[in-house]
């Protein structure tokens, strides 16, 4: 079953073998795993997407890297997940435009056109970018990279409602 | 004044109390050894740098502080990696500290060079790079706090050349800055309170206790429980001396080599107390068949521990010392539950299936045999160190502990070779001592040349040396489960002369062939106390140890001598 963990860590180096080989060691699979800056200075923040029967020992085991200062849960209803794919498709002069009719209602950009291939940026939901990927598909792909899923935890309900009131 | 970074690690040492370290110089860590000449700190010379790392936990073992130890770069500090791993698994504060080539250089394959933080990450409990000659007194200090707190472990600093040379304005230690590091200390209230409710209830109840209390000073605490509370109670490998062998309610030590009544009181308890514990195989066997009726409380400092092998119905994080006083706190005073039925059969199951052996008068030596005469003859005052196999489980088997920190030896890694290097460590620490090693020559021939040190820096360790010409415990799996293949597992009846041996490396040598010279030499032994003694005892080959649960076996199957098999 897969997870996701959204880890604060201090921001030095080494921080990002301790984690992929912690879990490594352990036998916890990773499925994804992104790391970038935070808001808070000398922190980084990774969100990792990790295959484990049960999490508490992926956490506690995480728990025990002296550089791991916060780890949260991130379930699918209770955050926001995000992932960006770039993918070139073979775009020949007969089906381009079709193509492109896709694209736009995946909202996807085409950041790189060329004779042959055009190359989409197309960001959101892990699910929607499946979704624009099994449709694009048949057009032939070239070659793909993708982000990894970054997360946040949403605001909860209650406090929402008061910030509106 | 500016100093150099080098003075800086050793007045960094310095601030930190440390009395001795164990090294081996060489190239990238030279700079550190110049101040050190100058130091009131002891170096004790090493003839391996894995001979310093198992010293520096023998002597943090002995001494409940956090031992030192040093190498070089590359093969230096990769020699290490294995008491650093022994550290890890058995909870042994240790700070090792290591030179690297100069930052310049690192990452060019240079001369003796090894990606030492890389390698020795899953080996430690933390590890520092240091690459600012400003953060060296700071590291130290991290280093040793995190060594020394919640489940103790390895911590290496590696520092390049070029960084010990630099100059810095030395600064005491800053407070730590380790967001991501608080050990939680102090049990939670309801978790005591719930565990309290389920030893009042219990009928039959086991205390299942651990390294953990000795890691923690709990022994004191942990006696007042069990006087109010009167449950029986199992000390594992590493727990021995937790609880004196000679209290009534005390079964010895569970597991695959356990005695018959701790192994089976746990089979049979409806709750398990488990302090400063985890769940090892060689205790549980085959964990689905492990205490199939009990309910779990388990208190450990590290909470990855708790539910890791087996789920606890009342889990508690904290310091072992804390739970238990907490835990006797909430007692309070009501009176020891009635379970004399339960204490009455654990008890009939100590007298109706004792540890033995048979001692003929005309030999072959059993080992058994040797240590009971040890403690016999020593008056069992002794901090004695085991290696790993037959003549370790025949120690812990046989030598009767009454304190904590007096059996030094490698519980989870299984290090072989572990005895004398950390003999020498452990008498550096508590020289008035008497600190005996019980070793089989498979274990000695991997790390003997540490006698040279000992002798040499006099410090005087005795070594009993059970020779049996081979790998006694895999012999005795070769027999039991490989068909009498005796697979590599020989080393050569009369291979060795120990008696020469030791006396080439400056050491007193003592040999006994038959059972009426075991006593004579020990007492021989014992009078000499200006270098390290070996007593080799040549003992049977054949002797195997029992009791055994067979590897991933049920619990409840307990093989008492060969007539079981």
């Amino acid at each position: 079953m897969l997870h996701t963990l959204s880890v604060l860590v201090e921001d030095k180096a080494g921080v990002l073998a301790r984690v992929s080989s912690l879990l490594a060691r352990r036998g916890f699979n990773i499925h994804s795993l992104a790391v970038g800056p935070t808001a808070e200075v000398g922190m980084s923040r990774m969100t990792i997407v990790v295959e484990a029967p049960e999490l508490e020992q992926v956490k506690k085991q995480l728990h025990k890297l002296v550089n791991v200062v916060k780890i949260t849960e991130l379930e699918p209803d209770r955050s926001v997940e995000r992932e960006i794919m770039l993918v070139r498709v073979s775009a020949q002069t007969g089906n381009r435009s079709e193509a492109l009719e896709i694209a736009s209602i995946f909202k996807a950009i085409a950041v790189d056109v060329g004779a042959s291939s055009i190359t989409f940026q197309v960001a959101g939901t892990p699910s929607k970018i499946n979704d624009f990927l099994e449709l694009i598909r048949p057009y032939g792909i070239v070659d793909m990279a993708k982000s990894g899923r970054i997360a946040l935890g949403r605001e909860n309900k209650a406090k929402r409602l008061k910030a509106i009131s | 004044m500016t100093i150099s970074g080098a003075e800086a690690l050793i007045r960094a040492l310095e601030y930190e109390g440390v009395d001795v370290v164990f090294g081996v110089p060489g190239g990238a860590i030279l700079p550190a050894y110049d101040p050190l000449y100058d130091s009131p700190i002891r170096h004790i010379l090493a003839r391996h740098e894995q001979g310093a790392g198992h010293m520096a936990e023998g002597y943090a073992w002995a001494t409940g502080r956090v031992g030192v130890c040093i190498a070089t770069s590359g093969p230096g500090a990769t020699n290490l990696v294995t008491p650093l791993a022994d550290a890890l698994m058995d909870s042994v504060p240790l700070v090792a500290i290591t030179g690297q080539v100069p930052t310049t250089a690192v990452g060019n394959d240079a001369f003796q060079e090894a990606y030492t933080t890389g390698i020795t990450m899953p080996a430690t409990k933390h590890n520092y790079f240091v690459t600012d000659v400003n953060d060296i007194a700071n590291v130290i200090h991290e280093a040793f706090h995190i060594a020394s707190s919640g489940r103790p472990g390895p911590v290496l600093v590696d520092i390049p050349k070029d960084v010990l040379n630099a100059q810095l304005e030395w600064a005491d230690p800053e407070n730590l800055a380790l967001p991501g590091y608080k050990p939680t200390i102090e049990p939670h209230p309801r978790r005591i309170r719930e565990a309290v409710e389920l030893i009042a209830a219990a009928e039959r109840p086991v205390l299942y206790v651990g390294g953990g209390i000795i890691k923690a000073g709990a022994s004191d605490a942990l006696r007042a429980l069990l006087d109010a509370t009167s449950v029986p109670l199992v000390t594992t490998l590493m727990g021995r001396g937790a609880v004196s062998d000679s209290h009534p309610l005390h079964l010895g030590m569970p597991g695959m080599h356990g005695t018959y009544a701790a192994t089976t009181a746990i089979q049979k308890s409806d709750l398990l107390i488990a302090l400063g514990v985890r769940f090892d195989d060689r205790v549980t066997g085959d964990p689905d068949y492990f205490a199939p009726g009990a309910k779990v409380i388990h208190a450990d400092v590290d909470p990855a521990e708790i539910g890791k092998v087996r789920a606890a119905e009342v889990p508690i994080v904290g310091d072992a010392k804390a739970v238990i006083e907490r835990l006797t706190e909430a007692w309070g005073t009501r009176p020891a539950p009635d379970r004399k039925d339960w204490i009455e059969q654990v008890q009939r199951w100590q007298r109706d299936y004792p540890l033995r052996y048979e001692q003929s008068p005309e030999g072959p030596i059993k080992p058994q045999f040797v240590v009971e005469e040890l403690y016999r003859v020593s008056g069992g005052d002794a901090i004695l160190v085991g290696g790993v196999g037959q003549h370790q489980m025949f120690a812990s088997l046989y030598w009767k502990f009454d304190r904590p920190n007096r059996w030094i030896n490698s519980g989870g890694l299984g290090t072989m070779g572990f005895a004398v290097p950390a003999a020498v460590g452990a008498k550096a620490g508590m020289p008035d001592e008497l600190v005996l090693a019980i070793d089989g020559d498979g274990c000695f021939q991997m790390t003997f040349q540490e006698l040279i040190t000992a002798a040499v820096d006099k410090i005087p360790i005795k070594v009993a040396l059970f020779n049996n010409s081979q790998h006694g415990m895999v012999t005795q799996w070769q027999h039991l489960f490989y068909n009498g293949r005796l697979s590599a597992s020989q080393l050569g009846e009369g291979a060795v002369d120990y008696v020469k041996l030791a006396e080439a490396m400056g050491c007193a040598g003592l040999r006994a062939e038959h059972p009426q010279e075991v006593a004579p030499i020990i007492e021989k032994a014992m009078t000499i106390n200006d270098r390290p003694v070996v007593m080799e005892f040549v003992i049977d080959r054949d002797e195997m140890v029992f009791p055994m649960v067979p590897a991933g076996g049920s619990n409840d199957i307990i093989l008492m001598s060969r007539d079981d098999l």
